[in-house]
């Protein structure tokens, strides 16, 4: 009786133990690519908006006329940027502020502005920048790529980028002046 | 005089014939003018079959389908257009996904860096699997150890032993 009862017991240790090395191996590959895959979302979630006195990184995007504009074409210059949507209706309170604005920069050549169409469709874009009668350089955001990089919480947003490629000036929401908008540019070409 | 008319059967049978085939041909023509110059629109649930698996990455986590805001309305009415400009499904869904992302797709699409998901959702379900077989064999085989586990303290115990003698022994003395 004792030796059956031996007998079961190792047989149960055996069959506990008998746990391929391959599903071992697959299952530990498998968890830390998990938690590889874990700590890079981690890394891009943590890395946060370019703040306040940081290089903002080269972007490009391609205006709704088909050209494109290098961000690291205008060193040397105030870039303004500005998040905006066809159907954002805030938008609209401050485009004429900001075409007024433009301008009055684009003789001195020292400003260039530039407007990013964000999840926008682009015949709706097209009949907002004619509406507004823009005429600085406007593209959609392309696969969300500039709005993730500047981790934008909505629309408008204005982003001010000063000579040296910097952040500079964030103004969520709408401008409610042009004195407000020449503010910020004049304070950044002093 | 039969041959004669045998012959002007055959003739007029292919005349009627051509005729037939040609006045096909022109209503065919027809049908085909008509129907494009008056196309039927998509309807709203050939429009939603399409949005239903798009995201607006504005209003994140509601379906395009039922995301009540403007930015999703515009969404639809382009899947409309290109629906009536004869985009296939997938070809709207890729349009989707260049111009603003693989995060509005509802699944992200099998490539680049997207496999690693879906293998590694393969080797979990294996894991899983095996793991499963695992525990319901051990279930299987521990009541009989279990059984055998119970028997052997009592079959060993001194005590049940001595009592036993006892037992026999009072019996035996009556």
């Amino acid at each position: 009786m004792d030796q059956s009862v031996d007998h079961s017991t190792k047989t149960a240790t055996a069959e506990r133990r008998s746990l391929p090395a391959w599903v071992v191996v697959l299952a530990f590959a498998a968890l830390i690519a998990f938690l590889a895959l874990i700590g890079v979302g981690l890394r891009r979630v943590q890395a946060g908006p370019i703040v306040i006195g940081q290089q903002v990184p080269d972007f490009s995007m391609t205006s709704f006329d088909g050209q494109t504009h290098h961000l690291s074409d205008f060193k040397g210059k105030v870039v303004v940027l500005n998040f905006w949507a066809s159907w954002c209706a805030p938008c609209s309170q401050e485009a004429a502020e900001l075409e007024e604005a433009w301008r009055n920069y684009q003789p001195g050549g020292e400003v260039i502005f530039l407007g990013v169409d964000y999840t926008d469709t682009e015949p709706e874009a097209l009949s907002y920048l004619a509406k507004f009668d823009i005429t600085y350089p406007n593209g959609p955001d392309l696969r969300t790529r500039i709005s993730q990089m500047f981790r934008i919480t909505g629309v408008p947003e204005t982003y001010f980028i000063d000579q040296e490629g910097k952040l500079a000036y964030v103004k969520k929401g709408p401008f409610t002046s042009l004195a407000e908008i020449q503010a910020v540019v004049d304070g950044l070409l002093q | 005089m039969r041959d004669k008319l045998d012959t002007f059967s055959i003739k007029s049978f292919r005349y009627f014939a051509l005729a037939l085939l040609l006045a096909a041909s022109l209503l065919g023509t027809f049908s085909n003018s008509a129907r494009a110059q008056d196309p039927q629109p998509p309807s709203d649930d050939q429009v939603n079959a399409v949005a239903k698996e798009l995201y607006c990455p504005v209003c994140e986590n509601i379906p395009l389908d039922v995301c009540p805001t403007q930015a999703c309305a515009q969404w639809r009415e382009l899947i409309r257009l290109k629906l009536s400009q004869g985009w296939s499904e997938d070809q709207i869904r890729s349009y989707f996904a260049e111009q603003y992302g693989d995060r509005v797709l509802a699944a992200p699409p099998l490539q680049g860096f997207n496999w690693v998901f879906y293998v590694l959702l393969g080797v979990f379900v294996v894991i899983a699997v095996v793991v499963y077989i695992r525990v319901v064999r051990n279930l299987k085989a521990k009541p009989a150890a279990a059984d055998a586990a119970t028997v052997k303290p009592v079959e060993q115990d001194d005590y049940f032993k001595r009592m036993e003698e006892e037992l026999n022994r009072r019996e035996k003395s009556r």
